[in-house]
């Protein structure tokens, strides 16, 4: 698929579809239990259940009350409970002796370009534990799109999960019976991406809209909780932040310094339509109060809504510093004024601005600078235990194993690793020779593949936040997301031709691959429409990212990840819970 | 990536870093200002009835929404969904879920009045039996290696399932996990010891703690953990989190006493508002100059010993006992701290945070402007400074700052910031009209 000019990007397929699937077959499932019901719900699947269907549809097929998995049914429940549940164990210890169906949800549309299967414990249960249980899903979840937009034409990817998971969906389709060939397709092209070939974007402070919305408050589901500050009232509000949200569908994307002016644009315009009315006469005025007003006054709420968000936002990242937190952070990615990096870094902690954030900063200048220095990784993680607590020395552990906070060790060249290795041949235990290779593979090469890449623009007079020129905008003209920039490159190359340097730094694991009994046909539309998979969880800026670069090439990207993250969600699974 | 000094300057002063600031004054947060007014201006005349809008309840979830639904049945409103719109006018404010049952309920007991084993073995019944429907659509295939594993943990000897999962990396992962999932730590302590994993062996055991909720018998736990394969450095830390709480145990006991005693005027004015159990370091720390800050180093309580105990570096220490101390008001302690005496007996005033930080704290804890300028004077970077006392209206700083880098327009314009008549005015007069100075513009 190569980039020939510019045309309007293709409209993305109805993902609608496998909203009335999942619900259909939810329906399905509660007709098996003919009669009075109640229903408990595991408190994840709240949220999801509740774009798929509501109250009134649950209620058409008797279920009389719901409760959260963990509660004691009221006296008068009803003869006959039915449980909604992952198969997770935890929950099981609240559910015994039922008998169980599957209910094959495993994708939720969020927006009209964004499809979540809302696992956010894959993150931590493949990367941190090694634990292989998701995959099936995912290629499921595969297969299923496939069936529904497919045949794609080609699939490429990075990543040893991407790989796996790759191989299991070809496994799947090879056995299934369906007869998939021969239909129009429209999805073309499908990229898999471990959410580890890339956590450098991932650590990095959001500023566009809907990044920094989700840092501030946290989407959930494609909603968002706006509390009293945000609504001016004493009232909370839960807001569905999609396309449908005229006002949002229109700063969503934009860095948040352009946000206000558009806001104020709105306000005003807002103002003089409402201003019209003095001119009006009775029939006007009826026209207007019958056509018009409903269409403003919902603009005045939204416009509200965003506005009071905007200002919380503003109050928060004042207080936090955030101005010299970014400046850390560029420094860091760009790898200069490292030391001063790290004094801000170790002043952040001792100031206990917050566990979280100074988690983050210490991963984000371990991954860019291959690990930190032995005595800066102990002077940093003491500190940090006794600001926020001795408790996450396992939390530390957790960063080390999974290779997001590391410590550079004297012998990192590969001869050194050799002469471990063969050491340990003579040892019966074999998890220390994985363990060698590991932490080989894990090394990040962070700024050897920037600058194979590009990744940090060049500066020539001042960058255009408004009007931006490239994907760097999303974090300030700074930094192109890597991420997106290897999703650029392979889909400009067809393939991984000339990008060996970069393969071979991000630990191999490439493929692609092309189902030749599907055309190639470039003047087909579905070419120009690329499913994004990322495992491991996608953050709102590179959504951003590729929505701008689709723009620019004409083409559409359909985002399909194993949950929405961003740097806050991905230090939490790394810190040990109770229980 | 290395790039040259003069590079760094200039890059540093490029306007890319301009291109957004969060200060007041820029014309963006006014932008914003100005579009909240003028929406609000606009309430009066949309009429905020909602009635077109979704409804949604007090807890703000849309009403007829499951979330919503499962509120409501959880406050205790024993109406079926039928009543949910008589409900939504009572407006309940308060959303506790009822109590969340411990892992020894058992739902099944609701059923039929039998009453059954709850919990991890119902799961392993449920797997290993071959009766039961496949409960695992999400397992990799083959779908059957789960229950292959729990099968083999269930029936093999120890050593031999040991030593066959020993090459199978994978396998070995997902056992891990699940037993970590199941609670099942013996188990698992056995394979990793089996393993050679010695330090996670030590993790794992150390991980009990956050179980334990009784502080004497966390403390005991904690103890008992020094003993284990750690590296030097962990097995430091761990010796530090028990003596941490060892410290605070006793810290809490008198405190307590003292509290409910009432002689103490601290504790009277400013009453604790959490325990001291299981607070990080520095926050005991902080603790410890608020309510401690006099007392003798022999004392376990007293901020010197903390120091000295857990080896508190002095940058740490005198930014906690600054916090502390300017949270009371207590500015002679503040500035105290910052005053360093040299051999000769000459004083300054130094800090190993850097004055700007000094002044945030002071300003958060509202000092006079008379306590904050004299810190404001001592920031180091002439901008920063200049910020900051025009921000706080530190006037006779922001009069000597445009004095000394000779800025005359600055200065002249500075007048209108200041009260008519009042001795700064004065003081800009004077300094405007001296000859001597060579103004630079």
């Amino acid at each position: 698929m190569a980039f020939a000019g510019r045309r309007d990007a293709p409209e993305p397929p109805d993902f609608g579809i496998l909203k009335r699937l999942a619900r259909d077959q939810l329906v399905y499932l509660l007709e098996q239990l003919p009669g009075k019901k109640d229903l408990f719900i595991e408190a994840d699947l709240m949220s999801p259940l509740d774009r798929i269907a509501n109250v009134s549809i649950l209620k058409q097929h008797d279920v009389d009350k719901l409760y959260k998995v963990e509660t004691r049914p009221a006296p008068g429940a009803s003869d006959q409970f039915c449980f909604l549940v992952r198969p997770r164990v935890r929950t099981m210890r609240f559910i015994a002796d039922v008998t169980c169906d599957e209910w094959s949800f495993y994708l939720l549309p969020l927006d009209e370009d964004i499809i979540s299967m809302e696992l956010p414990e894959f993150f931590r249960d493949y990367f941190l534990e090694g634990d292989h249980r998701w995959i099936n899903p995912v290629a499921r979840a595969l297969q299923l799109l496939n069936s529904l937009y497919g045949p794609f034409g080609k699939t490429y990817g990075i990543g040893r999960c991407a790989k796996m998971s790759y191989e299991l969906w070809r496994d799947l389709e090879d056995e299934s019976e369906s007869e998939v060939q021969g239909r129009k397709p429209e999805i073309g092209h499908v990229f898999l991406m471990d959410r580890d070939m890339d956590y450098v974007t991932a650590l990095c402070s959001q500023v566009v809209y809907e990044g920094l919305v989700d840092d501030t408050f946290r989407i959930k589901c494609g909603s968002v909780d706006f509390g009293p500050d945000v609504t001016s009232s004493d009232k909370s509000i839960k807001v569905l932040l999609n396309s449908q949200d005229k006002v949002f569908s229109e700063i969503r994307n934009e860095h948040f310094s352009s946000v206000f002016g558009f806001l104020s644009q709105k306000s005003r315009n807002l103002q003089a339509q409402y201003d019209r009315r003095r001119g009006m006469d009775i029939k006007q005025m009826k026209d207007f109060v019958s056509q018009e007003l409903k269409g403003l006054k919902q603009e005045h709420r939204l416009l509200s809504l965003h506005i009071g968000a905007c200002e919380s936002i503003m109050k928060k990242k004042t207080k936090q510093d955030f101005q010299e937190t970014i400046k850390a952070e560029h420094s860091l990615l760009e790898g200069f004024d490292i030391r001063e990096s790290t004094s801000f870094i170790e002043e952040h902690i001792d100031r206990q601005v917050s566990p979280i954030e100074s988690l983050r900063l210490m991963c984000l200048l371990s991954i860019t600078e291959n690990g930190l220095v032995p005595k800066d990784y102990r002077s940093l993680k003491t500190q940090y235990l006794q600001s926020y607590g001795p408790e996450h020395l396992l939390t530390f552990h957790n960063l080390k194993r999974i290779g997001l906070l590391t410590e550079q060790s004297a012998g990192d060249t590969l001869t050194a690793v050799e002469s471990k290795v063969s050491k340990l041949v003579t040892d019966r235990a074999a998890g220390k020779i994985t363990d060698a290779f590991n932490s080989l593979a894990r090394k990040s090469n962070f700024r050897a593949i920037s600058k194979k890449l590009g990744l940090i623009p060049r500066l020539d007079g001042e960058y255009d936040l408004k009007m931006p020129r490239d994907m760097a905008y999303v974090f300030g003209g700074a930094y192109v997301p890597l991420s997106c920039k290897i999703i650029e490159q392979v889909l400009e190359r067809r393939g991984w031709q000339g990008l060996e340097e970069v393969v071979r730094l991000l630990n191999g694991n490439e493929f692609c691959v092309s189902d030749s009994a599907v055309e190639d046909n470039p003047a087909c539309e579905s070419q120009r429409v690329i499913l994004a998979v990322f495992l491991g969880g996608c953050t709102f800026s590179e959504i951003a990212a590729l929505r701008f670069l689709g723009k620019e090439r004409g083409c559409k990207f359909i985002f399909l990840t194993t949950a929405i993250t961003n740097s806050a969600r991905m230090m939490e699974a790394m810190i040990e819970a109770k229980g | 990536m290395s790039r040259v000094r003069a590079d760094e300057e200039e890059y540093w002063h490029s306007s890319k870093f301009r291109a957004f600031t969060f200060d007041d004054e820029d014309d963006e947060l006014s932008q914003l200002k100005e579009s909240k007014r003028t929406v609000n201006s606009l309430r009066d005349i949309v009429d905020d009835d909602d009635d077109d809008l979704e409804r949604v309840s007090w807890s703000g979830e849309p009403v007829g929404s499951i979330s919503w639904s499962i509120k409501e049945t959880a406050s205790g409103s024993t109406s079926s969904l039928d009543g949910r719109d008589s409900s939504l006018q009572k407006g309940s404010s308060s959303y506790a879920a009822l109590p969340k049952q411990g892992s020894s309920y058992s739902l099944s007991s609701l059923f039929k009045g039998r009453n059954k084993l709850s919990s991890f073995q119902s799961l392993s019944d449920a797997l290993s039996d071959t009766g039961v429907k496949s409960y695992a659509p999400e397992l990799r295939r083959p779908r059957a290696e789960y229950k292959v594993l729990i099968f083999l943990k269930r029936t093999l000897r120890r050593e031999i399932l040991f030593r066959e999962l020993e090459v199978r990396q994978v396998a070995l992962c997902h056992l891990i996990h699940f037993l970590r999932e199941m609670g099942e730590q013996k188990f698992l302590l056995d394979l990793l010891r089996f393993l050679d994993r010695t330090e996670e062996v030590a993790l794992s055991q150390y991980r009990e703690h956050l179980n334990i909720q009784d502080v004497e018998k966390r403390r005991e736990f904690l103890k008992g953990c020094i003993g284990l394969p750690f590296s030097a450095e962990d097995t430091s830390h761990i010796q530090d989190h028990y003596t941490l709480l060892e410290r605070q145990i006793i810290i809490e006991a008198n405190d307590r006493h003292l509290e409910m005693a009432g002689q103490s005027e601290l504790f009277r004015k400013y009453p604790r508002k959490a325990s001291i159990l299981n607070m990080p370091l520095v926050t005991t720390l902080f603790y410890s100059c608020f309510y401690h800050y006099t007392e003798a180093e022999g004392m376990f309580s007293s901020p010197t010993n903390l120091k000295k105990t857990f080896k508190i570096p002095d940058k740490q220490y005198v930014l906690t006992a600054l916090a502390a101390r300017a949270k009371l008001r207590a500015w002679g302690d503040v500035d105290a701290l910052l005053t360093t005496k040299n051999w000769l007996g000459y004083t300054k005033k130094k800090a190993p945070i850097g004055f700007h930080r000094v002044v945030e704290i002071l300003q958060r804890n509202n000092a006079p402007v008379q306590v904050l300028q004299e810190y404001v004077r001592l920031v180091e970077d002439v901008d920063t400074r200049l910020n900051l006392a025009t921000k706080y209206k530190c006037h006779d700083v922001v009069i000597e700052t445009y004095r000394d880098l000779k800025d005359r327009i600055q200065l002249t314009a500075y007048k209108d910031k200041v009260e008519r008549g009042s001795a700064e005015e004065e003081k800009i007069h004077s300094i405007l009209s001296n000859m001597q100075i060579r103004w630079k513009n």
